[in-house]
């Protein structure tokens, strides 16, 4: 696995996509730090950014590379390799190397910020830990999709689907059912609900962090009372590596079935 | 060396093969034969592993194949399409599949061969088709298995390269190899195979000699005994 993992890193860290994304996050970054003095209003626009490009980003280039590297996978498949090893290896290429345009991207800019001294670098350090969450999750999860369609199109727009449904239906359905049944505690629904939606579970863990979940009036303060607590802190981390272990068990489930 | 027993395989309602039966114990080239769809492909992916069938057996040297992937090391594999990572290099691939299969390959012999010395530290995604489906027979052809299994190993190729992968296939039947190959060009075919072996809706329709498969058709020429047996069928 770790040789495939080697080479697959080598070439995605050479295609040109890689160094747009590096660019995209350093200019991002350098432009919230420095031309906008409030430290935590710009960790709250990237986390913005952050919050819905980094699942598209990673959905995307998932499904691109499962699909473009089809003909290599089959010479690999022929080599004396676990079909598993190849696939996972080539997934944590993927990963690895959209994940180290993230995390270099908007470390530079931080760096030379001063960021070392200031007390945010928790704030920031979450931000990274979440953002490197949800690329795990999302390349995994457009592997999953790629794994399961044969056709190009239809792998690529369940792929969108699945990142829009997931990135801004579910927060639309989420807030119709609050309203639907104000009349009902609520608390207990909406926790669950956040766990079991990556981006909404990173997004509230990032506010809380903020310490602005005070915006976020009653529920708020319910989630203050849950994520805020250290079991509530492992619970949700917890339940982001659910979403990358399951994802991951499902390729190595279907690549031991499928025919090439 | 490969024994197939009433091998099965069908995707979704589509029968591709319907309990073929193929026994390969001698050395030499074996032409795998068929139109399209007949399962061709199928059969060369099933003895690979990357085809899972639904019933039968394969077995390779006695031990069965099914499920496994270290019998791999026994055989070279050539796919039909030559598409490699874009941003590597031509060497780096190289030295991956050296690298994947952990054994001695004769790697420096077949770039002198071929002539691939200048594209060594190109990438991948700026050489030619021909320049591509080089590398692919260098990645095939450099280890030194018995098996060897050549999915159209023609394509793209000029006129030079063609002559040069014909004195290689022959050097390694020479060696004492058994060369599977499908191909399209049936000059390339009747000139290089010892057996041919013709598909036809996932069975086995001919299985003899070029001569033996002449004299059965009745035809002095390959390429209309060829078309004859297609026609036979469909009378």
């Amino acid at each position: 696995m770790f040789k495939i993992l080697k080479y697959s890193f080598f070439d995605l860290v050479r295609s040109s996509w890689s160094y747009v994304y590096f660019f995209f996050y350093l200019l991002l970054g350098t432009t919230l730090l420095f031309l906008n003095n409030d430290l935590s209003t710009a960790v709250i626009t990237l986390m913005n950014v952050i919050i819905m490009l980094v699942p598209l980003i990673g959905t995307i280039f998932g499904v691109m590379y499962y699909y473009n590297s089809r003909e290599f996978t089959e010479l690999l498949l022929a080599q004396p390799v676990k079909r598993s090893s190849i696939f996972l290896g080539q997934y944590l290429g993927v990963a690895i190397s959209l994940s180290l345009s993230l995390v270099i991207g908007l470390g530079l800019p931080f760096v030379a910020y001063g960021l070392f001294k200031s007390p945010a670098i928790w704030d920031f350090i979450m931000l990274l830990i979440t953002g490197l969450f949800l690329t795990l999750i999302f390349s995994a999860l457009a592997f999953n999709i790629a794994l399961s369609n044969e056709n190009k199109i239809k792998g690529f727009g369940f792929a969108i689907l699945m990142w829009l449904f997931l990135a801004v239906i579910y927060d639309g359905l989420f807030l119709l059912s609050l309203v639907y049944f104000q009349e009902y505690p609520l608390d207990k629904f909406s926790l669950v609900a956040t766990m079991f939606n990556p981006i909404d579970l990173s997004r509230i863990l990032i506010l809380l962090k903020l310490d602005i979940s005070a915006l976020l009036s009653y529920t708020g303060a319910v989630f203050k009372e849950f994520f805020g607590t250290p079991v509530g802190a492992f619970a949700s981390l917890g339940m982001l590596v659910v979403w990358v272990i399951l994802p991951l068990f499902r390729i190595s489930r279907v690549v031991k079935k499928k025919d090439f | 060396m490969v024994s197939i027993k009433d091998l099965h395989k069908k995707y979704g309602h589509q029968i591709v093969l319907n309990g073929l039966d193929l026994e390969i114990k001698e050395k030499g080239i074996i032409a795998v034969l068929g139109p399209n769809g007949s399962g061709k492909t199928t059969l060369i992916k099933s003895i690979l592993g990357m085809v899972v069938p639904e019933k039968g057996k394969i077995e390779l040297n006695g031990k069965s194949i099914l499920h496994k992937w270290n019998y791999r090391q026994e055989l070279d594999y050539l796919p039909q399409i030559a598409n490699f990572p874009g941003n590597l290099r031509v060497q780096e691939l190289i030295t991956m599949i050296k690298d994947l299969r952990g054994k001695i390959a004769r790697d420096q012999q077949l770039i002198d061969f071929f002539g691939l010395h200048p594209y060594l530290d190109k990438k991948l995604n700026k050489l030619s088709g021909g320049t591509r489906q080089k590398v692919n027979l260098l990645l095939c052809f450099m280890f030194d298995s018995p098996l060897i299994i050549l999915d159209e190993p023609t394509s793209g190729l000029d006129p030079v390269s063609l002559l040069r992968l014909r004195e290689l296939i022959r050097t390694e039947k020479q060696r004492g190899k058994t060369i599977l190959i499908t191909s399209h060009i049936m000059n390339f075919v009747e000139e290089m195979a010892d057996r041919i072996v013709f598909l036809l809706d996932g069975k086995i329709y001919f299985d003899g000699t070029v001569s033996e498969l002449k004299t059965s058709t009745g035809q002095f020429d390959f390429e209309h005994a060829i078309a004859h047996l297609l026609s036979e069928e469909h009378v």
